[in-house]
């Protein structure tokens, strides 16, 4: 992303990247490999590495001339380890999705890739091999998390199924971070008669430095899946800042609390399923939780995809769910201010959502309340306002995330279509996602 | 005493790096960095050694993973935040130290760069809790004049200070936050031939009178640490880490220089004696022997369920206890390459091992090992992991010592020696720090800086001659110290005379360092302008404040008022003077009258011991000889 003016002139001096150049502009002389640039700073700007290892940026003015001294060392390429079969481990398989945790940096021009190969993984984190045998690597593309959609959820839950019903423990799925409570919840549904571990599992740090915390969490991720007796969708990521253990965390209540911190995964309105140490104890920490059996799993990956997530708030238009329903949208997620409210009667008059509500209502489109306060239940009989909204028939679903009520309303619509019983559906507990009793200690962990 | 011509001779090659910190909050975060609080919480991690661009675990990074160490950060509130935690990307470049860094580079005659880029140098001794440290080149190709010579400059940085170490405790290390991030210049100079050692540490110096200068650098304990490269000629290049004080500097480089020369010296012994690198055989587990030991050390090790580890090293029996420099034995030496590995170091067989209650086992093992009479013995005891390697590391070592001295990186101690710390990184170990964008640094900017560089230090010392009547000698002295700035801003914001600010700051600190023993270099530049205010306002008298300023470093969070008031040191009026002196007379008047003027001296002692420290002792003389004329006069027309 040179200015033109300077492509020009590395072409005419046959520079390519990679290459060592001399940059002479006046009396300064400056050597170094040729980089390309990032798309911050002066495009003007000519960026070399000097030999010390530092680069800087030497503007290209007329009258400096460039010149190609000879082509550099080949960069090496990341080195791949292959999994030796150790019989006396826990076979497990890994499905790599992208993210993070699967990124490498470029070391000559600082970009960051995604990992070509699964394997580049296991050379991230060698203690893997003497944790877990791993039995296969599976990988159906490498997209960062917030590029993901429905149909790649679908594709990872076809994936998933296959390997469970294989002679494996327990899969691992690495992915990015940012949406990867919505892909757990997703598995959650669309994998039926779980009967192992699914652990998900990214980084918050790139792994190309000395505080990569990827490692640790896919160790303990590895554990998760060999060794517990946990059937069960989890996200398994750093439980605190510091290098101890990770908490494996449904993939229903799971939530990325933090743009940056290790532990930014947090179960919200349930304690986290276990603490998983990376030497592979696994302390239980939650006493419901669906069992290691020997059924065979399926993926059910209906899907609507003609759903959408809304949010509530002082001044807000309600006109955003007309567009939906003037669209042909089936399912529509209202994120609510408190237990689930929104503006209804304001000064205002045309701010309320009742009219926009009740038209939805009358052309069978799904409509589903949620909190954005996070933590607690909705509930629609405490103040006026969600009383009536209730009674024009949004349905309340109790302790259920935004994220996860989302997914689920895609889920079930792509079931159903038939408003009683999408109602009675997103009410049942299907994958935890609703908890009956709100446990005192679930609040902030 | 070796001479220039000596250094000459064996090809002494030297380079400097200079580490300033400098004024303000830190680098790449909005903390303050005033390193005064105590720590609020603690977070534990480890490192990983990672891949760098040729695919291979750097040297120096693959030797800290396999020590598998535990790094303990220790949090303070107000002095860290997620950047240091390594929770939160950093923030943009501070502009304030970027500036102190552009105006360092530009008194030192370097050339700034069009546009700077922040790069990730990788770190994993646990220092940085990143795994790296953040670094970007400012200027390049400068100079600085030497005796008529221009000494070349080769590279001028700025970077984050790492985490300061609490505890090394082997396989976990404590580390304070407060200290990561903290803005540093660093300034590289190129290769200095043909200098002594004397003058290596005069041109050091001289960067620090350059750095200091600016006015935007920082003082005090830990505010500047040199690196020193050092090598000679069929010697290698050895990197020495942490030189605190700018003195040492000439020691450090004699010792590496002795210490190279008797390294290749033993080389060149031992080949003669026909030892070679296949003599040497991996070390072996020996738990066994020491089961029914009377050795204190080893027998504490095994209790707590250590091993022990042997080796016989070939042909360097009677070796161990020879000197390499003065301070560093070879057993020494061999005992920090297992001391890197966490355990406490290594017995030999020529150590007093009768006093060890150590000889029957070394008989036997001299057996076991099948070892001559001309191999060294040792042992390492610790836990099994560590024991193992650290007894590796020992015979790895002592087979290098058939090729003279290794590359590596070495810590400077107090005493002017050294000790081994790791072997030198490679070159495979920057790469961008992509969180931070690349920084054009436009030209108006660098040349309004330029504008208005402060005085070059010879102005300086100029100006306080000629302007401010300081004796030359103390001029100097005022500019090469630590105190510059802070004498400069007194002499601002004070009416005192600038002679007793500066004999204040360059020598009465000093005296009380030397005389009380206490560490008056952490007492805060705050805290000496409010004594100085205090004189200036009348609060207390010059007098007291060395007083005040002794029990200031002793207590740095009292104040000068309730110091002065513990001291008993609040000053009297004039009046109140006059009224001491009147009694005081009263009080002795038979002596008075008896000796008459030869009775000032009495007197004044008298009267001193009740005033000393509360006015000035010249007002004291004065209106004691006035008092006694007067009191003298009328008695005699009484008399």
């Amino acid at each position: 992303m040179y200015s033109p003016e300077v492509e020009k002139a590395l072409e005419s001096a046959g520079a390519h990247i990679g290459d060592i150049i001399r940059i002479q502009r006046g009396s300064e002389v400056y050597e170094g490999i040729l980089l390309p640039r990032s798309e911050y700073g002066d495009p003007s700007c000519i960026v070399i590495k000097l030999s010390s290892g530092y680069n800087i940026g030497v503007k290209y003015t007329p009258g400096t001339v460039i010149k190609r001294l000879r082509k550099a060392a080949e960069v090496g390429k990341f080195p791949a380890k292959k999994a030796e079969r150790k019989p006396s481990l826990p076979p497990v398989s890994l499905i790599a999705t992208g993210g993070t945790i699967g990124s490498r940096v470029d070391y000559v021009t600082g970009g960051v890739y995604m990992c070509v190969k699964p394997e580049e993984l296991l050379y991230l984190t060698p203690e893997l091999e003497d944790a877990v045998y791993i039995e296969r690597m599976r990988s159906p593309f490498l997209v960062a998390s917030e590029d993901l959609t429905p149909d790649d959820w679908k594709e990872i839950a076809e994936i998933a199924a296959k390997e469970l019903n294989t002679d494996v423990r327990g899969v691992v799925i690495t992915h990015g971070t940012d949406t990867m409570h919505y892909t757990s919840a997703a598995l959650s549904f669309m994998l039926r008669n779980l009967s192992k571990p699914v652990a998900l599992v990214g980084a918050q740090r790139s792994p190309d430095r000395g505080s990569f915390d990827g490692a640790m969490n896919l160790l303990c991720a590895a554990h998760y899946a060999a060794r517990s007796d946990i059937a069960e969708v989890a996200i398994v990521m750093h439980g605190e800042s510091s290098d101890t253990y990770c908490y494996a965390i449904r993939g229903t209540k799971a939530r990325k609390m933090h743009t940056s911190r290790r532990d930014t995964f947090r179960p919200i309105n349930d304690l986290p399923l276990a603490r998983v140490w990376p030497d592979g104890r696994i302390e239980a920490l939650n006493t419901k939780y669906r069992k290691r059996g020997s059924s065979e799993v399926y993926a059910d990956t209906a899907f609507e995809k003609r759903v959408a997530i809304v949010k509530a708030y002082p001044g807000s238009d309600p006109e955003v769910i007309d567009y939906y329903v003037d669209k042909g949208y089936r399912g529509i997620v209202i994120e609510g201010t408190g237990f689930g409210h929104t503006p209804v009667y304001p000064r205002a008059e045309k701010l309320s959502w009742l009219p926009s509500i009740k038209r939805a209502v009358e052309e069978s489109v799904a409509l589903v309340m949620t909190s954005q306060a996070l933590y607690g239940r909705t509930n629609p009989y405490v103040y006026r306002n969600a009383r009536v909204l209730k009674q024009a028939g949004v349905v309340y679903v109790e302790d259920m995330l935004t994220e996860v009520a989302y997914v689920k309303l895609g889920w079930v619509l792509g079931h159903t279509q038939d408003p009683k019983e999408v109602e009675s559906l997103m009410l049942t507990d299907i994958a935890g996602e609703i908890s009956s009793r709100t446990l005192f200690n679930t609040y902030l962990i | 005493m070796r001479d220039k011509s000596f250094y000459r001779s064996i090809g002494l090659k030297c380079g400097l790096e200079i580490h300033q910190r400098l004024k303000g909050g830190k680098l790449f975060c909005s903390c303050r960095s005033t390193l005064s609080e105590e720590p609020s919480l603690e977070i534990i991690r480890k490192l990983r050694a990672v891949y760098g661009e040729l695919g291979v675990v750097d040297r120096a990074a693959a030797f800290e993973h396999m020590r598998n160490r535990k790094f303990v950060y220790k949090y303070y509130p107000s002095e860290s935040c997620l950047v240091e935690c390594d929770e939160e990307p950093p923030h943009q470049v501070n502009k304030e130290a970027l500036e102190a860094a552009i105006t360092a580079a530009l008194m030192l005659n370097a050339k700034v760069v069009d546009e700077i880029h922040v790069m990730r140098k990788t770190v994993i001794d646990g220092s940085n809790t990143s795994g790296f440290q953040r670094t970007m080149v400012i200027a390049l190709d400068g100079y600085l004049e030497y005796k008529g010579e221009k000494i070349p400059i080769a590279q001028v940085c700025l970077e984050e200070e790492a985490c300061g170490i609490l505890e090394d405790w082997g396989d976990t290390v404590v580390y304070r936050l407060d200290r990561l991030g903290i803005p540093l210049v660093e300034v590289s100079t190129g290769l200095l031939e043909g200098y002594s050692p004397e003058e290596i540490q005069e041109i050091a110096l001289l960067i620090g009178v350059t750095l200091r200068s600016t006015g935007k650098v920082r003082r005090g304990l830990g505010s500047t640490r040199q690196d020193l490269n050092v090598s000679i000629s069929g010697g290698s290049r050895v990197e020495i880490k942490g030189v605190q004080e700018l003195e040492l500097i000439s020691k450090v480089v004699e010792n590496e220089v002795e210490r190279q020369l008797s390294l290749i010296k033993l080389a060149k012994e031992l080949k003669e004696a026909g030892v070679r690198e296949e003599d040497f055989k991996p070390p072996m587990e020996v738990t066994e022997l020491f089961s029914e030991t009377k050795n204190r050390v080893i027998k504490r090790a095994l209790k707590s369920g250590g091993v022990v580890f042997a080796a016989a090293l070939p042909g360097l029996s009677g070796f161990a206890s020879r000197e390499l420099c003065p301070g560093l034995t070879l057993g020494k030496e061999l005992a920090y390459h297992a001391r890197a590995y966490g355990v406490g170091g290594i017995i030999h067989s020529d150590e007093d091992l009768a006093k060890l209650k150590l000889e029957d086992e070394f008989k036997k093992l001299r057996e076991l090992l099948k070892a001559g009479s001309r191999d060294l013995i040792f042992i390492v005891a610790g836990p099994p992991d560590r024991a193992a390697e650290a007894s590796r590391a020992v015979v790895e070592r002592a087979k290098q010592l058939l090729n003279g001295p290794p590359e590596e990186t070495r810590a400077a101690n107090p005493d002017g020696t050294t000790r081994f710390t790791r072997p030198l990184p490679g070159a495979a170990r920057m790469y961008p720090e992509t969180d931070i964008p690349p920084m054009p640094i436009p030209r108006e900017y660098v040349e309004s800086i330029r504008a208005s560089l402060p005085e070059h230090w010879e102005q300086k010392v100029k100006r306080f001659t000629e302007q401010l009547g300081l004796p030359r000698d103390l001029a100097r002295q005022v500019v090469w110290s630590e105190y510059l700035s802070l004498f400069e801003e007194a002499v601002e914001k004070t009416r005192l005379p600038p002679t007793l600010i500066a004999s204040t700051l360059v020598s009465t600190l000093k005296d009380i360092k030397r005389r009380d023993k206490i560490p008056v270099e952490q007492l805060p530049d705050e805290k000496i302008m409010e004594a100085l205010l205090a004189v200036d306002g009348g609060k207390i008298s010059k007098e007291a404040l060395p007083d005040v300023l002794r029990e200031l470093a002793k207590s740095p969070g009292e104040t000068v008022q309730a110091i002065a008031a513990r001291l008993g040191i609040k000053p009297i009026t004039l009046e109140e003077l006059r009224e001491i002196i009147s009694s005081t007379i009263q009080d002795n008047m038979e002596v008075v009258l008896e000796k008459r003027e030869r009775a000032l001296g009495l007197i004044m002692g008298r009267v001193m011991a009740k005033v000393k420290g509360r006015i000035d002792g010249k007002v004291v003389s004065e209106e004691v000889k006035r008092k006694l004329k007067e009191v003298l006069s009328t008695s005699r027309v009484e008399a």
